[in-house]
């Protein structure tokens, strides 16, 4: 089984690898934009521009 | 158990708790709180049978609705309302810590420019101007002169948003260039380390080196306090060194270990640890599932009981 998937950068629209353990929900790093990004569905994957960080984010 | 995980970002914290939950074979609800609408009475579907939530919200504003809205419901939730509450307002944390009689920086809050300004006087330069709600050192000022001052607050004070108008005003700490993090279960440290930065600020999210480090008794003893001053919990609980000289300091002037106290200047509710985890030998999500298992029987031993 391969480790990685793969997926469109919704702004780039380059294909990129994943980890195959992604999750919904996740946050990825772009490698072809260094945006991040938020995986939106895994049947197919799908990735969309992650929100912006907002002010009351935080821990 | 049924664990039900509430989320905006599967940050890998959260990919950590999730992967350790699963691995243990608990059943776990993943809660897209961006999705969810909340009944005055009745909880969402996705709630049902859940033996507890672990609220690991992003944003401050849904972690405290929710929470209180699980109170409501009777769906025992980590962190509790009450804890969430606190922790999100600089103000109502240090309130709880100084109610406890834990050792915090000397802070003081106020309303308008004008009032403001005479804090800042009285404490001298350099001081600290907070904003009540944020996190990862974000907005946060380092007051150096009277017109540095006169500037933040006036930009501030027409931000926008009326937290901003909340002057949250501390003393500035000389800390030895660094400060320590501990997570804490219910008051226990689970593992700590001290982030380490040539900058004032040493938050790991402002690129502060991290390395594991070994509590004292005063250290474990403050931790408990600080937990229990904001209701206890799964937390973060920051501390900074008194009576330590930074590195470059004159080493004839060093103090003696027996010096070193602490302060505690915050605790943190929806607390990251991936930085932690890397620094450390603990299993840091190994030992907090340890502890949401334990958690989770003791609730339901309880019920037992009283049923």
């Amino acid at each position: 089984m391969s480790d990685t998937i793969t997926a469109e950068d919704p702004l780039s629209g380059e294909e990129i690898e994943l980890p195959s353990d992604v999750e919904v929900g996740e946050i990825i790093d772009s490698p072809a934009t260094g945006a991040e990004l938020e995986v939106v569905s895994l049947d197919p994957v799908t990735l969309e521009e992650a929100p912006e960080l907002e002010e009351d984010w935080g821990e | 158990m049924h664990v039900g995980l509430l989320y905006s970002r599967i940050r890998r914290d959260e990919k950590l708790l999730l992967n350790e939950l699963r691995d243990r074979g608990h059943e776990v609800t993943k809660i897209d709180v961006r999705k969810e609408q909340f009944d005055l009475t009745e909880p969402p579907e996705s709630f049902d049978g859940l033996d507890v939530v672990v609220d690991r919200c992003l944003a401050t504003s849904r972690s405290i609705y929710i929470t209180r809205f699980l109170q409501s419901y009777g769906i025992p939730v980590v962190n509790s309302h009450e804890t969430a509450d606190i922790c999100a307002d600089k103000a109502k944390n240090s309130l709880a810590l100084a109610d406890a009689g834990v050792p915090t920086p000397n802070t003081k809050v106020a309303f308008t420019v004008e009032s403001a300004m005479e804090i800042v006087e009285e404490f001298g330069y350099p001081c600290v101007l907070k904003p009540v709600v944020g996190s990862w050192g974000r907005l946060m000022a380092k007051i150096d002169s009277e017109s540095a001052a006169e500037a933040i607050l006036e930009h501030k004070s027409t931000l926008g948003n009326y937290e901003h108008k909340v002057f949250y005003i501390q003393e500035f700490v000389e800390k030895p260039g660094r400060d320590i993090r501990v997570l804490a279960v219910d008051g226990e440290p689970v593992a700590a380390m001290v982030r380490s930065s040539d900058h004032w600020l040493t938050n790991a999210a402002k690129g502060a080196s991290v390395e594991e480090f070994e509590l004292d008794d005063r250290a474990k003893e403050l931790v408990k306090q600080a937990s229990d001053a904001v209701g206890g919990g799964l937390l973060g609980v920051d501390l900074m060194e008194t009576g330590v000289v930074s590195e470059s300091g004159d080493s004839e002037a060093r103090q003696t270990q027996s010096d070193v106290d602490y302060t505690v200047h915050e605790v943190n509710h929806t607390v990251e640890f991936k930085a932690l985890n890397d620094a450390v030998e603990a299993d840091v999500p190994a030992t907090v599932v340890d502890w949401l298992e334990a958690k989770v029987d003791g609730e339901q031993s309880l019920a037992e009981v009283s049923a």
